[in-house]
């Protein structure tokens, strides 16, 4: 596939944003050069990486499940004599469990058809019937939106402090501390109806910001390592709340419980579709956040501040900008958006605070940040996956016995594949492509560092650009945005000619296409360059 | 091409600038001081219990104690002794004003003395005023520190080992979590404590391979690689706990205890004797690992080779070390030395594995090994301080229950560690050297 389409590629390059070329070439040719073009990075492109990752993660969940059950460990016993029931016992636990996670995630189709013929039986015809029955059967999808809502909002957080080249694994205790906040607020003031969600929300997302800023404020201050700080903190809330349920400010009347009393009504955030549901109007706000994280980064002063820290702190402190100030406010918005988020899931879906109100959102909140690549569309498709997988999980535990825990193990698998595209490129056997020419070794490692930290570690891609600029064949090293864009174009600002800009105003921000992120789009006119040479 | 080293380079600059940035002055630690040592003299000493009594035991019976040079218990009046501690705190914090004054650098060493004089006293105050009215058992608390010290010095270890090749190990976490698993599931099965303790590094190493697999091979982001093996870690860990372990316990989860190694007549001196020479065989293993670890690094010509990986892996690949397999060499050696630390968590303890039983450990043996400057000693003495606030913890977690006396909630006495550990990544004892190249891929060129 390479060999045929690189020549073709070769003369003339108007690239997937490359800059545009000189010459448009005839539209049968362009045509078939997009053609060929898609196949080659399917081929050695994202996508199969993707996909594969996720085929590969499944692979080894299926492994777990074979291991973990009783019934083929049992076949296995007499394997020899008769393997055929080998065969079908570890089929039947594999694809059971698989459905049931697709059944609890998604579309519950047994339920559809019961209450369908449920109705059917009673008389009824149509839409009468349809409705009724498709409510039952997208029920699970319900949930999956419903657990999915924290999960992006703090995501979006997690993403904030990534691309500014901080790693905030502080999640679980802003998340805490959020919902401690909110919670209070919810149960225990007395406020009109708008103003009392308002003030409560309000609460959880200042609650976390002054938790993450904590962490900002040592490792300016102090240069305390935020890694190890904010991993402190996430203890420290978890005992705080602990604690914190053991007083008669939190407990209400119910002391011996360690559970907080029901949020007053004024503060839930409203259902959307109805009472039967628990889908709640904090989707709405995890849209918002998401939109919120694509302006904050790519529109705002503030943002392009955090970006050029996260590239080149050097030169972002020559051009005015205080990494140390900088270090504080990442953490402090970041830690207000994961704040936020705890608010979100005590005032809409847990409605109380216990001991475990925080679960595991805080860390899953990072692989769904890395998994997205930390842009705001790549958040939501992750935080939807994830929040899928564990809803499809939740059902699959209850129905087939499998733990839950398979589903975390699955989710780190795809974010570690989807990390190292060599390694799922080797695991299909398509290592042959990464190296066709001369200067592929460079090229793979780039890609490989560059992709395997996407735009989390935002310095590979400084880097890049910086590199963009001397050699031209380096621009796979950038988050894709300095091949699009070409130099940078904010102003004779030496931070800013360092600083990656992954959102030129025009260019379709990279970050908005999570199955083929911008090293990609980046790395296929960066191979070509490299190989006319 | 030319552009490969810059790659390498800048990705290591973040924290390190930042680091760098950090002022001359530091107010802040006299300032820190200051206010926690009034905080004592107000609450432990002037707001204590009058007239109650401190008891700390000393010596037992039977122990080798010559017409007893060590006394069975030392009393102290609560108050007026916390006082007394608070006031010496006090006077440390106003020597650290001083030095701060006249120098704005000053010898770590000085500083670092003045800051533990000043800590042992306010220790020594706050757990007079804890104990008022009862009665704490010195030799018992110090045992349960080192006993809690060995998975954090392990990991702290494997931290060192790593790290000073040049790669982040934030997936200790994962290391213990691994081998505390694979030591009781393998020696349940096996029957034997002595196949779990060789089963625990084993098991490790498969988190170690992929930690090297990924960030050495495949060049992954390190910090990432590791928070995210941690999280696979405890998920594979748990699904087989409540897969296997779970349904049948006694096959693959039974507590099995390492039996304690009592050395004869040493273990009767007084107070110390209990504490160095009656614990098993993990704890005496860890003194030999941090000297051979100090010695091999400091001392060898391998150790010279993993330094010069870790500072400057082109220069030491010129010379003709492979860098990327000493990376991965000691990226194995260092998870199979924090899977013996996992082993501490069950078969040391005689538990059975329980779900993410870690709980955070692996966390705070990097601290330490911050803490510890990267050097084994280092890291031996920050898991040591960690491990004094947790068993302090224990004690005191356990003593609160009894009748009169201070009250301290529980939940705060099981946030001291983390809280200390919070407060020495603060910088207390300044800036600490990260190996030049830690953290940075090698490619070759």
């Amino acid at each position: 596939m390479t060999a045929v389409a690189d020549p073709e590629n070769s003369g003339s390059a108007p690239g997937v944003g490359a800059g545009g070329a000189d010459t448009p070439p005839p539209p049968e040719q362009q045509a078939e050069n997009r053609l060929s073009r898609t196949l080659q990075k399917i081929a050695r492109g994202d996508t199969l990486v993707v996909v594969m990752s996720f085929v590969f993660a499944f692979i080894v969940g299926s492994v777990l499940i074979v291991i973990s059950d009783d019934e083929v460990r049992e076949t296995l016993g007499y394997f020899f004599a008769r393997p055929s029931d080998a065969f079908t016992a570890i089929w039947q636990s594999v694809s059971q469990a698989y459905e049931a996670m697709f059944r609890g995630a998604v579309f519950d189709g047994p339920g559809f058809s019961r209450v369908a013929q449920d109705l059917r039986e009673a008389g009824g015809s149509g839409t009468y019937v349809l409705l009724p029955a498709l409510a039952a059967g997208l029920r699970p999808l319900t949930e999956t939106l419903t657990v999915a809502t924290p999960l992006i909002i703090a995501a979006a957080g997690m993403a904030v402090s990534f691309r500014a080249g901080l790693f905030n694994i502080g999640g679980t205790g802003q998340l805490i501390v959020g919902s401690m906040a909110a919670g209070y607020i919810g149960f225990s003031w007395n406020l009109p109806i708008v103003v009392h969600l308002l003030v409560a929300l309000l609460a959880g997302l200042l609650a976390g910001a002054v938790w993450g800023g904590f962490a900002g404020f040592l490792k300016a201050r102090f240069g305390a390592n935020e890694v190890i700080s904010t991993i402190m903190l996430n203890w420290i809330a978890t005992y705080l709340l602990f604690f914190a349920l053991k007083t008669a400010a939190f407990t209400g009347a119910n002391q011996s419980q360690p559970t907080s009393p029901s949020v007053a009504d004024t503060a839930v955030l409203p259902h959307l579709l109805g009472s039967g549901f628990r889908l709640h109007a904090g989707l709405i706000l995890a849209a918002g956040s998401a939109v919120f994280l694509w302006w904050l980064m790519s529109r705002s002063t503030l943002g392009f501040q955090f970006r050029a820290v996260g590239s080149n702190p050097r030169a972002a402190q020559v051009a005015g900008i205080s990494p140390a100030r900088t270090s504080f406010l990442v953490l402090a918005v970041a830690g207000a958006l994961v704040g936020l988020a705890g608010a979100v899931h005590v005032l809409g879906t847990e409605k109380r605070l216990t001991e475990g109100v925080a679960g595991s959102i805080g860390f899953d909140a990072i692989t769904v940040a890395l998994l997205g690549r930390s842009g705001p569309v790549g958040i939501v498709l992750a935080g939807l996956l994830f929040a899928g997988l564990s809803t499809g999980g939740r059902f699959m535990e209850t129905n087939q016995g499998v733990p839950l825990d398979l589903v975390q193990v699955i989710q780190v698998l795809v974010v570690l594949f989807i990390a190292a595209p060599p390694l799922v490129r080797t695991l299909i056997g398509l290592r042959r492509i990464d190296h066709p020419g001369a200067g592929a070794r460079v090229r793979r490692a780039k890609a490989a560092s560059s992709r395997g930290v996407g735009s989390v570690s935002a310095p590979v891609g400084a880097t890049g650009v910086a590199g963009g600029a001397s050699t031209g064949a380096s621009t796979a090293g950038g988050e894709g945005g300095s091949g699009k864009a070409g130099p940078p174009s904010a102003d004779d600002d030496p931070s800013a000619a360092r600083a990656p800009d992954p959102a030129p105003p025009a260019a379709p921000d990279p970050d908005l296409d999570p199955e083929t992120p911008g090293p990609a789009e980046g790395e296929n006119p960066a191979g070509e360059k490299g190989e006319t040479r | 091409m030319s552009t490969a080293p810059a790659v390498v380079k800048d990705d290591s600059e973040v924290t390190r600038t930042i680091d760098d940035i950090r002022p001359d002055s530091w107010w802040h630690i006299p300032a820190t001081t200051t206010v926690l040592g009034l905080l004592a003299l107000v609450l432990f000493g002037l707001r204590g219990i009058p007239g109650a009594d401190s008891v700390y035991a000393l010596a037992r019976e039977g122990d080798l104690n010559p017409f007893g040079i060590v006394p069975e218990s030392i009393t102290v009046p609560s108050m007026a002794a916390s006082i007394v501690l608070s006031v010496l705190a006090l006077l440390a914090s106003g020597a650290l004003w001083a030095l701060q004054a006249r120098v704005a650098r000053p010898s770590a060493r000085v500083r670092v003395t003045l800051i533990v004089v000043f800590a042992v006293a306010w220790v020594l105050a706050f757990m007079t005023w804890v104990i008022s009215e009862r009665t704490l058992g010195v030799a018992t608390l110090l045992q349960g520190t080192l006993a809690l010290a060995v998975p954090l010095a392990f990991g702290a270890l494997s931290g060192v080992l790593s790290e000073r090749a040049g790669v982040i190990n934030i997936a200790i976490e994962g290391q213990l979590l691994f081998g505390a698993f694979g030591a009781a599931l393998v020696g349940s099965i096996a029957g034997s404590v002595w196949v779990g303790l060789l089963a625990a590094p084993v098991m490790a190493l498969v988190m170690g391979a992929m930690l090297a697999l990924f960030a050495v091979g495949y060049r992954v982001q390190q910090i990432i690689v590791g928070v995210v093996l941690n999280v696979l870690a405890i998920g594979i860990t748990s699904f087989f706990f409540g897969t296997v372990m779970r349904d049948n316990p006694g096959r693959f989860n039974s507590p099995l205890r390492l039996p304690t190694l009592r050395i004869p007549v040493l273990a009767d001196i007084p107070v110390i004797g209990r504490v160095l020479f009656e614990q098993n065989i993990l704890v005496y293993l860890m003194w030999i690992v941090v000297a051979g670890l100090t010695v091999a690094l400091f001392r060898t010509r391998w150790g010279l080779r993993v330094r010069a990986v870790g500072e400057h892996p082109r220069a030491a690949d010129t010379v003709g070390i492979a860098v990327n397999r000493t990376r991965w060499i000691n990226v194995m050696l260092g998870s199979a030395v924090a899977g013996l630390g996992g082993a501490t968590l069950t078969i040391g303890t005689g538990v059975a594995f329980g779900e993410e039983m870690s709980a955070g450990k692996g966390y705070i043996a990097l601290a330490a090994m911050i803490l510890g400057r990267y050097h084994p000693i280092g890291a031996l003495l920050a898991a040591l301080t960690f491990a004094f606030a947790d068993s302090l913890q224990l004690r005191l977690g356990t003593m609160t229950a009894a009748e009169g006396g201070v009250a301290i909630p529980g939940d705060f006495l099981l946030m001291l560690p983390y809280v200390v550990a919070l407060f020495a990544v603060a910088g207390v004892v300044g800036r600490v050297r990260v190996p030049a190249a830690d953290g940075v891929p090698y490619v070759k060129q």
